[in-house]
């Protein structure tokens, strides 16, 4: 008798599942089947990877048939037209185009700075025991839902605004020549200015944990060696690791504005869903992914559903876009330190 | 006089980096403090309505009191639904990227892709099954729902498993082979086993990611007031639920939307507190 741990898979097979049926002539039968179950798994594992590519071209697809109607109808005018009129029948996507596009650069505009100053923070100031629980408070942030964000926003961070923050811009650099329309109007609390408020909170976490990952990949040999020269921690940070790690931060601040301009729920609460461009970042106004959120589910008529599917298809493109360049940069990096 | 330019030029770099300094500390300070803020928020409106009642009655009409049990029972369902479909189709194009393709052009193709779907838009993931599923059936279903998650969950599984698996040792497979395993074989029975706790972490983040996702079941289980378990009809959720309710004018659905957004916050806080034990666990063994 063979000592079990000794024998190839395949008589253990026999011996336990099949030989008892078939006799040892079938060895051959069994290396099939396995033959057979193995490419079987291999295929399989293949079809999903490229059900992963068939999604996406599957989402894109399905938003260019449904945007057809819309494309017709209102061809390239769609984008510069500002007017949102849903009993005419008169959809223009300018408003939600710009309002996506501003509630994302005041989020950013916050985003980054306050990002990279706490990945300074956490890699070269903070004592070691403090780096984890401050990391992950960072992440944990990053996990909470948008909808959350929403109705903290709606219920105290838009009433908190309107009582201090907004009256006090209106008053002070609303009264300013040249970018005083930018902060006129009343106070209403919701608007542009407190969805781009929100957004960045929500992005700060995403600048942060990628910009704290590609600072602490930089060569230790080079910090130690301008630390060697005498340069201070700062200098050190502004004049060696940012610049090594250029690329990496570019490609995270790409990352969170994509997630900056798709979010749906935290704006839609705050943002107002006026249809107009107003001139103050205090007013109402509306993102594409507002817009589709408010008003899908009451939209009447094909072609009023197939623009709001048209937002949709805008929205991704663009994101789509921007987040294919955040990934292209963030390859090159892990390339350069793998 | 040398000594003095000296002294300003060192001063100057000394002060510029304590200013640095200053800034780095209170943009960690503002950082962190959004977090207690909210948590805070969170707490002191939605905690005092939390109760048995809560998970044991009906969303009720406006002006009475009522629980969320059907909310409640609804993203359960729907998150089991996704969890179902989004987990093996992501652990089979995880495998295939680190075990059979490591190194092929449509690995990386599918690579970039999946980071994509990673984080794009999730209202559009809504849009593309309300064209797929809703239209052609007819009408909002609690399955449309489940699919529109399962949209989300694969990208995550995908991204954990694939990296788990490539960080299993080598020798494991060489060894595996070397007495005759198939590869099939080894790598159900010697690599999933290897990298397991990473791969149950991945679909924890990804029911943390999903259990809060608002925007793509407006139009796909769309809602309901009742109780139905029916997932060809609309099913109520949670997120929904607060979404509605919290823009209500009602101050009674309005404070059951506070205790919802609790519930869901502590759920998604404790799936990710317990996925990241689980890495610090397996890191360790």
């Amino acid at each position: 008798m063979q000592n079990p741990e000794r024998r190839p898979v395949v008589d253990v097979v026999m011996s336990e599942r099949l030989a008892i049926s078939a006799g040892a002539a079938t060895r051959s039968k069994v290396l099939d089947r396995l033959r057979l179950g193995d490419a079987m798994f291999r295929n399989l594992t293949r079809t999903a990877a490229i059900g992963v590519l068939l999604l996406l071209s599957g989402v894109i697809a399905s938003l260019i048939q449904g945007s057809i109607p819309a494309i017709k109808a209102f061809g390239f005018g769609f984008l510069v037209n500002s007017r949102w009129n849903p009993v005419t029948e008169n959809f223009g996507a300018l408003p939600a185009i710009y309002g996506t596009i501003l509630t994302s650069f005041i989020a950013m505009l916050i985003a980054v700075p306050v990002g990279l100053m706490i990945a300074f923070f956490l890699t070269e100031l903070c004592p070691q025991w403090l780096r984890r629980p401050i990391g992950i408070a960072i992440e944990l942030l990053a996990g909470i839902p948008s909808i959350i964000y929403g109705i903290w926003g709606l219920f105290i961070f838009a009433p908190f605004l309107q009582a201090t923050l907004q009256p006090f811009l209106i008053n002070t650099l609303g009264n300013v020549p040249g970018i005083g329309s930018l902060f006129t109007g009343p106070p209403y609390g919701i608007g542009m200015l407190t969805s781009g408020l929100i957004l960045a909170i929500m992005v700060l976490p995403f600048v942060t944990a990628i910009t704290r990952d590609v600072f602490e990949a930089v060569p230790a040999v080079l910090k130690e060696a301008a630390y060697g020269l005498g340069c201070t921690r700062w200098e050190v940070v502004r004049n060696v690791v940012m610049p090594y790690a250029r690329v990496g931060i570019i490609g995270g601040i790409m990352l969170a504005l994509g997630r900056a301009l798709g979010e749906t729920m935290a704006v839609t609460f705050v943002i107002g869903n006026a249809h107009r461009i107003s001139p103050s970042i205090l007013a109402p106004g509306t993102t594409i992914s507002a817009t589709i959120a408010n008003e899908f589910n009451e939209a009447v008529g094909d072609l009023y559903t197939s623009a709001l599917i048209e937002l949709g298809l805008i929205l991704f493109v663009i994101t789509f876009i921007v987040l294919a360049i955040a990934r292209y940069m963030l390859m090159r990096i892990e390339r350069r330190i793998g | 006089m040398a000594d003095n330019v000296l002294t300003m030029r060192y001063g100057g770099r000394r002060s510029r980096d304590i200013v640095a300094t200053v800034v780095a500390i209170s943009a960690t300070l503002f950082g962190v403090g959004w977090l207690v803020l909210i948590l805070g928020a969170l707490l002191w409106k939605g905690f005092s309505g939390l109760s048995v009642a809560v998970f044991t009655q009906m969303t009720p009409p406006p002006g009475s009191t009522g629980g969320l049990l059907n909310p409640i029972f609804g993203s359960l369902i729907l998150t089991a639904l996704a969890v179902v479909i989004g987990t093996p189709i992501g652990i089979l194009a995880g495998t295939y990227m680190a075990e059979y393709g490591r190194y092929d052009k449509l690995t990386s193709v599918v690579r970039f892709i999946n980071d994509i779907l990673l984080s794009a838009p999730s209202i559009v993931v809504g849009l593309f099954i309300y064209e797929v599923m809703v239209a052609p059936m007819g009408h909002f279903s609690g399955y449309a729902g489940g699919v529109a998650l399962a949209v989300l969950v694969i990208p995550v599984v995908v991204r954990t498993t694939e990296d788990m698996l490539t960080l299993v040792p080598n020798a494991l497979r060489e060894a595996a082979t070397s007495i005759g395993l198939p590869r099939s074989l080894s790598i159900t029975r010697i690599c999933y086993r290897a990298a397991r706790a990473g791969m149950v972490t991945g679909v924890l983040l990804a029911v943390a990611r999903i259990t809060g996702e608002t925007a793509p079941l407006l139009f796909t289980s769309l809602n309901n007031q009742f109780w139905s378990t029916d997932l060809n009809q609309p099913i109520s959720s949670l997120p929904v639920i607060i979404f509605q309710f919290a823009l209500s004018p009602y101050k009674d659905w309005q404070d059951l939307a506070w205790t919802g957004a609790l519930i869901i916050t502590l759920t998604v806080l404790a799936l990710s507190i317990s996925a990241r034990a689980l890495v610090r666990t397996g890191k360790q063994s």
